[in-house]
């Protein structure tokens, strides 16, 4: 039977028909809303390549069932900046050149926005904790520990 | 005079307009058969380009891996896309930009040393002219054979090469633009996943469809030819919950199921294998001393972030496939063995996908797809695999023995230096014979490749980095390519440059302990190329290393030292870490010679993969088999097989050094094998006690304490 999931998407209701209320939010963001930002890794919630914010909250979107997040609000990659303007995290991680493949950059990007929304002054070891949900096989981990750093100071109001 | 030499992929693709091509005024088109896979190769060739034609770098396109348009340079690996295929863009632009400057010296009647080409315009004593590429392009015809006879520019006249460009692909990453194959859409597109045969001669027992469809909760069709098994629809969730049904409703006969036994490299001693000797005949071992150690890894994974997906689409004959494999040409020539097509109806694409370390899922996964597509012609196929597929199935790096033997003279250096190696292959790419995973499953399976491994000329596979650089009398190595093994094997990373060069460079530094001479002094001892010393000496001073630091107390400090296939970059490392139960890496130094370089920040990006991924690889990872597990793969997802994380990682300071040497050489290969062989030189130090076996778990580190 198909129903209608209401929530909000980078501050934009939307309503999805659906016939499995099980469906991934993931799927949905990607297949029905046409956000591609938001990245599939595992489908097991481990690798933290589909992090979106959820009513502020970092969350792996990969096999979390549509019917949760009903009414809630969604952010993605796509919600937290764009090339005209850049979040201060996009931006330093374009400065810092925070990454080789860019395929966990998604997650990892919403994820360190999750941490600088609660904690504006993290230390590095601070930072790494908080993007160790994240996966990085590249090897770039150094850089992004840097480019977080960096936005942190700038959003601070540009204090090193 | 001789008629000069051509890079070797401008020879294969001597045709220049399948380089260079100008398609609209102040627009500069480049081709090239390399493809991006995480390491920056297409920001490096624009900058070749920029200034081989003196163009800005934002006038340049580039288009890359298709057989419909790109030189075919084989396949994007072993770190020889700026040594060959940089160089061969270089020569190309240098004999474009030689065309035209021809033909403007003919329109404006005037000698060819008075002009020179500025952003694309044709300067004459340095004033503009009216002529550029774009008012030239109708009289200079591209589709002629290089002749290699443009003047490539001076190195200190270079302006884009030796500059940190920013990537040019990274943007796109960063602000989650739909830019990986994953993110591909066709109209009509179908959802599939593959019911994988488990091993090859696998055969299906029964398909209980009612059952799967069940699961799916919405429409999905079933497509088989023989044993290959796929699912289908519209709609993706459908169709995953259906491939996960299938692991239960699908029964295979003659499955082979890996043991815990076939994971450790010491289970390939006893196999079946092909021998081979290479170098020197042993010397007179009488009255010389002998020196004998073992060291071993086991099976790794790549473990690509995302799992591989491969898309296709069979229309009015023709086969269009898009993948992210690192061979568009090879993929296409299995593809033709597997699929009964000529190579004439059948385009295969790059499109980007995850980081790729080697010979990953990609290539199978773009089989599947167009396996599935001549079932269905005209509707366009999709096919990801799920994670635990591609831990399953991706082919490993082999497990590999590695047993230095060693005769010493008075002062305890090395006169004679035997390798001996037991490892399968590391090359069964799609390319050496239609092995693809999909074919295995179908009526007509291909036969069995014949035992091979990557020859010689091409750096060796598991031999490669086998005989030390170091001034030693007499060198060879004894490979034993095993021929029985419990997964397909092929090539990651590096092939036997890790192992071996762990093996041969932590021997060196038991034998310098054992010689009572500090690690960096006794490799200086015995290497006279200046290259090599260079670099350790750079690292040495780089990291402040002071001969006889006291170890054993849980701090240690390592250094090794490799030449990337004996002719390739240069690369040393220095590892400080601390050990208790586990092993904590503090910082990390590298010095590099890589010759010329062309983007500094782009190498020390793929420098510091290297040693990350090295590191994780020393500390972390052995894929595991356990046969009262499904299909006795027990390193199936991101708990199974854990890689290093973030609050693991140890600072990493990089110096390059040479870098406007003529020879450009690649480095994404060069650290792992010194990385490894400084974590365990480190963890020596450390300890005061050694271990031989990667990975250096917690369970090693207490045997060996224990020991003590």
């Amino acid at each position: 039977m198909t129903q209608k999931f209401e929530f909000t998407v980078n501050g934009k209701p939307v309503g999805v028909d659906l016939d499995n209320e099980e469906t991934p939010l993931l799927n949905v963001l990607r297949n029905n809303l046409g956000l591609m930002g938001t990245r599939f890794g595992c489908g097991l919630e481990q690798c933290g390549c589909c992090t979106v914010l959820i009513d502020g909250r970092p969350e792996k979107c990969c096999a979390k069932p549509v019917w949760s997040v009903a009414g809630k609000s969604v952010v993605t990659i796509e919600g937290i900046g764009t090339p005209e303007r850049p979040h201060p995290l996009q931006q330093a991680f374009i400065d810092e050149q925070a990454g080789q493949c860019g395929y966990c950059l998604s997650g990892i990007v919403v994820s360190a926005k999750a941490l600088l929304d609660n904690n504006p002054a993290p230390t590095r070891a601070e930072i790494a904790q908080a993007l160790d949900d994240n996966i990085c096989r590249c090897g770039s981990h150094n850089r992004i520990l840097r480019a977080v750093e960096k936005a942190a100071a700038q959003l601070r109001g540009g204090q090193q | 005079m001789n008629a000069p030499v051509l890079p070797g992929p401008l020879k294969d693709n001597p045709s220049l307009a399948r380089w260079v091509a100008f398609p609209a005024p102040g627009q500069v088109a480049i081709n090239t058969g390399r493809v991006e896979i995480g390491q920056g190769v297409l920001t490096a060739m624009v900058q070749i380009a920029a200034d081989e034609l003196d163009v800005a770098m934002t006038r340049i396109a580039i288009r890359s891996g298709s057989t419909a348009v790109t030189p075919n340079e084989g396949y994007t690996a072993g770190s020889q896309s700026i040594q060959f295929g940089g160089v061969a863009m270089r020569q190309a632009c240098a004999d474009v930009r030689a065309l035209f400057l021809a033909q403007a010296a003919k329109v404006l009647a005037c000698p060819v040393n008075e002009l020179s080409i500025r952003d694309g315009s044709i300067l004459r004593k340095g004033a503009s002219t009216g002529q550029d590429y774009w008012t030239l392009a109708g009289a200079v015809d591209l589709n002629v054979d290089a002749g290699g006879s443009g003047a490539r520019k001076p190195i200190a006249e270079l302006e884009s090469i030796g500059t940190s460009s920013a990537r040019l692909d990274l943007p796109a990453k960063i602000f989650g633009d739909a830019i990986f194959i994953h993110d591909m859409r066709l109209p009509g597109m179908q959802h599939a996943r593959v019911v994988r045969q488990p091993n090859r001669g696998a055969t299906i027992g029964s398909v209980d469809e009612r059952a799967i469809l069940r699961v799916a909760k919405a429409p999905v069709a079933f497509v088989r030819q023989g044993n290959f098994l796929a699912i289908l629809g519209d709609d993706e969730t459908a169709v995953d919950l259906a491939a996960v049904a299938a692991d239960s409703h699908v029964k295979w006969q003659n499955v082979e199921t890996p043991t815990a036994i076939q994971q450790e490299a010491n289970w390939l001693l006893q196999r079946p294998a092909v021998d081979r000797v290479f170098g020197a005949e042993p010397a007179d071992a009488k009255g010389r001393e002998r020196f004998e150690r073992t060291y071993s890894r086991g099976y790794l994974a790549h473990a690509s972030i995302s799992p591989s997906c491969g898309l296709a689409h069979y229309d009015n004959g023709h086969l269009t496939v898009w993948t992210h494999c690192q061979g568009v040409f090879p993929l296409r020539a299995a593809l033709v063995k597997t699929l009964g097509l000529e190579a004439s109806a059948i385009t295969v694409h790059h499109v980007q996908g995850s980081g790729c370390y080697g010979h990953n899922g990609s290539d199978d996964a773009a089989a599947d797809a167009a396996i599935v597509a001549m079932q269905l012609p005209g509707k366009p196929i999709r096919v990801r695999w799920r994670r635990e597929e591609e831990f399953i199935y991706e082919p490993k790096t082999p497990a590999m023995i590695v047993k230095v033997h060693a005769l010493l003279d008075e002062a305890g250096k090395p006169t004679d230096w035997t390798q001996e190696i037991w490892s399968p292959t590391h090359n069964q790419r799609p390319g050496a014979g239609g092995n693809l995973l999909g074919a295995l499953a179908l009526p007509h399976p291909p036969p069995e490749p014949p035992p091979n491994d990557v020859p010689e000329s091409n750096g060796g596979g598991a031999t490669r980095n086998a005989e030390p650089l170091y001034d030693i009398a007499a060198k060879r190595h004894i490979h034993h390519l095993v021929t029985e093994t419990p997964v397909r094997t092929s090539a990651l990373r590096g092939l036997g440059a890790m192992p071996n060069v762990f093996a041969l460079e932590c021997c060196i530094d038991e034998l310098a302990e054992r010689a009572g001479v500090y690690p960096v002094a006794y490799r200086l001892a015995i290497t006279a190329d200046q290259r090599a010393r260079a670099v350790i000496e750079k690292v040495a001073a780089m990291a402040n290393w002071q001969a006889g630091e006291p170890g054993g107390a849980g701090r240690g400090r390592g250094i090794a030292f490799a030449r990337y296939k004996n002719r390739a970059a240069y690369a040393a490392c220095v590892v400080e870490l601390d050990v208790d139960e586990e092993i904590r890496l503090r910082h990390v130094w590298c010095a590099t010679d890589a010759g010329l370089v062309i983007n500094p920040d782009g190498v020390i990006n793929q420098l510091e993969g290297g040693i990350i991924q090295s590191a994780s690889w020393v500390l972390k990872e052995q894929v595991r088999f356990d046969n009262s597990v499904a299909l006795g793969h027990a390193s199936f997802d991101w708990e199974t097989y854990p890689v290093l994380k973030f609050s693991e990682v140890p600072e990493i300071d990089i110096e390059l050094i040479n870098t406007k040497d003529e020879v450009p050489l690649g480095v994404g290969e060069v650290t792992a094998g010194p990385t490894a062989a400084a974590i365990g030189n480190a963890v020596s130090h450390a300890l005061g006690t050694r271990i031989r076996d990667l990975p250096l778990t917690r369970e090693r580190i207490m045997a060996s304490l224990l020991k003590e």
